[in-house]
């Protein structure tokens, strides 16, 4: 490698924040994104390997050493470009991706220093595109095909972004009054403010997507129907893990106890945190207890900081090794002042007269041989019981596939779980016509590999719509 | 945008909407429910379908108005837009042949009886309606109700009108009267759902109950709209709204249905005073 000429930061540049004492009383995003002259300096850490051997990290294949080379020199239009030549929703993945485990863990910089911060500076690049004007991406001529995909978060619009740039017709059919999935309802404002997603989402309507919002497939139209009446050549199923888990302990059912769901939809999707100004109202008391250790947990427990909880506790059954949340998210959790009891896991709810939440009724954990994950099982210590005060709990424990799409469409096979069983080479299902990909199919997941099942199923419906099948 | 078509005040705080929603009354079963957000900061609330129309395209609810939401509802008007109106949600109604039927409706509860008594009688069942209100004023529908059951008895709390009441003491008549009934359905405010349970449980017969609880999404995805059937965890917006009343935990759902009391409250004391000041403030909303 000839890379080594000048002497390399070995550390990625900092990533400016809001003050954590500031930034837990409101809901603006916490990272506020590298300067022009930082993201010149982080681009130009870069050493431009031969192989890109982070390329073969981002599940939408990124050309990551040509972007970044794009933006050391300043071009940051032509950086955004390069982007989006693979990427229709760089604002997000910028901010969202895990890329740690993803296109910086293959990064060469990373094996003796920190790795490039790829996802800061294609943050930038699609933050500075949308502050300078979006210029429109070419869309081939019409096929005369059209396309209906199911559910609007990432895996459905990266699919439909494809298969409109390939020139097909596609109708995006949304559950919600907005589109975009997890991204507005569960990912709080905090992380990803929703007119960066909506922004990448008009993005799409640029390119001849319809979406239709308050349209839930299996009740308006099924599947089969949408193909046989709706003039639909071919269905893309992108509906998600949208069923919340519950521990199925007594008390579940009190009032005070939410599923993570529930108490995001409330605060991002409908706003809560501006009630009574916005409609919906939500409920946090002085301490919150949060069931889980991944990015939706990570989320709650902020979330209910900033709405005004005294105490926001992590409670985890493993220990802290084991926290499938980013890093970073842990981090900045633990600055804004959640706290965290692992190796503990509730039994039961207690309440009171009026039904209300009072304590749950906890058991002490220890850590014993590994499990199929790989990670060493939590096993219960006997008599450790013990009694945690707590006026609310959000369960999140993860989320199930959703069943209405896979109920009311015949021959679609499903796994035990109920997710859609479909091709990972192609996205094809059980049923001719009908593709699937993202959390339905995998369990949930990330942003970024729904995006990348979404584009997989793009080139097989392509494929499937051109007759090269 | 969903465009009201029609508006009709059936009785004071009862208004009817008549919505063009063609997505919707193409698939609409008796039973089922739509949810609406009247604006860009509204609420999605749940409204049961009590009538439709699939050549039209439209979708009529009837709804009382009870707090913020349903109030600022309220002064919608034909020819005004809902933002959003989702649905058909919630499973149908179970429309067999059963026999000799009763379809109970208080209050509101009588516009969504009224398309399933209608859909039981086509289906060649006797169904015998029993309606109740507050009051004479607060009673509407009694024509349609009428013509959609074989026969109709109405009651009211306060003896305003046919007779003083509740549509129990009129159960209990017709269980009297009559003997095998069949199936029982009723749909209106919660204590009144679980009177007619405690009633029909000693007979032995099978009741069914429209649930309305709190709701968010309706689709399965929040599981905010939880309720105890049978002992099991159940989500009233899609497992129901519909099940066997004899299995509902009425005592959970009545103290989940106030969990948001006080923020109820507060909602409607700002919506109430943003309308009575008259300043160019707006009622200080900083709109
Ligand atoms: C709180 C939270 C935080 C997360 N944080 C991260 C993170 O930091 N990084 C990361 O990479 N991943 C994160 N994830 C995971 C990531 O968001 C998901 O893996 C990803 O969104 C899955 O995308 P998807 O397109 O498969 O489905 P979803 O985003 O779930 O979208 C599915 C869409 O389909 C709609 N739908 C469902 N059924 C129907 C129907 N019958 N008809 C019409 N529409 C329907 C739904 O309303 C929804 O809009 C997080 C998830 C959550 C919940
Ligand atoms: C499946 C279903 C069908 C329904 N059908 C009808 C109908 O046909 N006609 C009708 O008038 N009402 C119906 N309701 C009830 C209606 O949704 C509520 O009256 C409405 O949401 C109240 O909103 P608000 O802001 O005006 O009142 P709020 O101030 O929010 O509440 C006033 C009262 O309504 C209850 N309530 C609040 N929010 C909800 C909610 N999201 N869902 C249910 N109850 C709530 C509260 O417990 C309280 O007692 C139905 C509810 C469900 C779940
Ligand atoms: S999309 Fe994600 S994985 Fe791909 S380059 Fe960007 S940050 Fe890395
Ligand atoms: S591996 Fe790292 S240093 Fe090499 S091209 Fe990719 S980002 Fe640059
Ligand atoms: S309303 Fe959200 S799951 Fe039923």
């Amino acid at each position: 490698m000839t890379g080594k000429r000048k002497s390399i930061n070995p550390q990625k540049s900092p990533m400016p924040v809001q003050d954590p004492a500031l930034r837990v009383k409101n809901f603006s995003e916490v990272a506020l994104g590298y300067s022009e002259a930082t993201v010149v300096t982080e681009a130009n850490r870069c050493l431009q390997c031969k192989n890109v051997p982070c390329r073969q990290g981002c599940p939408v294949d990124i050309d990551i050493s040509a972007f970044i080379k794009l933006a050391a020199a300043g071009d940051f239009a032509g950086a955004a470009k390069k982007i989006k030549e693979k990427n229709a929703l760089p604002g997000v993945c910028g901010r969202v991706c895990p890329q740690e485990n993803q296109c910086e863990k293959y990064c060469t910089l990373g094996k003796k220093h920190e790795p490039v911060a790829i996802g800061r500076i294609e943050r930038f690049c699609a933050d500075w595109e949308m502050a300078n004007g979006i210029r429109p991406q070419e869309v081939a001529p019409p096929t005369g095909k059209r396309v209906a995909v199911v559910g609007s978060g990432p895996a459905g619009l990266t699919c439909a972004a494809d298969l409109a740039k390939l020139g097909h017709r596609v109708t995006i059919f949304e559950a919600l009054h907005l589109a975009g999935g997890v991204l507005m309802y569960g990912i709080p404002e905090f992380r990803l403010p929703k007119a960066i997603v909506q922004a990448e989402i008009q993005n799409l309507k640029k390119l001849g997507v319809e979406i239709q919002v308050n349209a839930v497939v299996g009740r308006i139209a099924t599947v089969d129907e949408l193909m046989e009446e709706g003039g639909f050549d071919a269905v893309f199923i992108g509906t998600g893990a949208g069923l919340p888990h519950f521990m199925k302990i007594p008390g579940e059912n009190a009032c005070g106890v939410y599923s993570a769901n529930e108490f995001l939809t409330r605060t991002n999707l409908m706003k809560a945190y501006l009630f009574p100004n916005c409609d919906t109202p939500i409920r946090v008391g002085r301490k919150v207890a949060v069931l889980g250790g991944g990015n939706v947990a990570m989320d709650a427990a902020r979330t209910a900081l900033r709405l005004g909880a005294e105490e926001s506790w992590i409670v985890y059954r493993r220990s802290k090794v084991e926290l499938p949340a980013r890093q970073e998210e842990v981090s900045h959790a633990a600055e804004e002042g959640v706290r965290f009891k692992f190796l503990t896991s509730p039994t039961r709810f207690l309440y009171n007269d009026d039904y209300w939440l009072t304590a749950m009724e906890c058991l002490q954990y220890e850590l014993g041989e590994p499990d199929d994950s790989g990670r060493r099982r939590p096993v219960p210590i006997k008599g450790s019981e013990f009694m945690m005060e707590v006026d609310t709990v959000v369960v999140a424990i993860g989320q199930g596939p959703n069943p209405l799409v896979p109920r009311t469409t015949k021959g679609l096979e499903c796994s035990k779980r109920g997710n859609i069983v479909a091709n990972p080479e192609t996205g094809a299902t059980s049923k001719p016509g009908v593709f699937a990909g993202g959390d339905i199919v995998t369990g949930a997941a990330t942003v970024i590999l729904a995006m990348g099942a979404g584009r997989t199923a793009a080139n097989s419906i392509h494929d499937y719509l051109t007759g090269k099948q | 945008m969903y465009r009201i078509l029609k508006k009709t005040v059936l009785a004071p705080s009862i208004n009817l909407f008549k919505i063009e929603a063609p997505q919707v009354a193409k698939k609409a079963e008796p039973g089922q429910f739509v949810i609406l957000r009247m604006h860009e900061k509204g609420e999605r609330i749940p409204l049961t379908i009590a009538d439709f129309d699939r050549e039209k395209g439209t979708v009529t609810c009837v709804f009382q108005e009870v707090g913020k939401t349903t109030e600022e509802l309220g002064t919608f008007d034909e020819g005004d837009f809902i933002q959003d109106f989702v649905g058909p949600l919630g499973v149908p109604s179970h429309i067999g042949s059963f026999g000799r039927t009763v379809c109970v409706g208080g209050g509101v509860g009588v516009a969504p009886v009224h398309p399933i008594a209608r859909a039981l009688k086509e289906a060649g069942n006797e169904v015998i309606g029993i309606i109740g209100a507050r009051t004479r004023e607060l009673l509407f529908w009694e024509d349609k109700l009428r013509s959609a059951c074989t026969e109709l008895r109405v009651v009211t709390d306060d003896g305003s009108y046919v007779r003083k009441g509740f549509v129990t003491d009129l159960l209990k008549e017709v269980i009297l009267e009559k003997g095998d009934i069949a199936l029982c359905l009723a749909i209106g405010p919660l204590p009144m759902m679980r009177a007619v349970c405690e009633l029909t449980r000693k007979h032995s017969i099978k009741t069914i109950v429209s649930l309305n609880t709190i709701m968010v999404d309706g689709t399965g995805m929040c599981g905010c709209c939880r309720v105890t059937v049978g002992g099991e965890t159940r989500f009233a917006c899609v497992d129901g709204p519909e099940f066997d009343g004899h299995q509902v935990d009425f005592a959970e759902m009545s103290r989940r249905s106030v969990i948001y009391k006080p923020q109820e409250l507060l909602a409607r004391e700002t919506y109430n005073q943003r309308n009575t000041c008259r300043c160019a403030c707006n009622g200080g909303s900083g709109k």
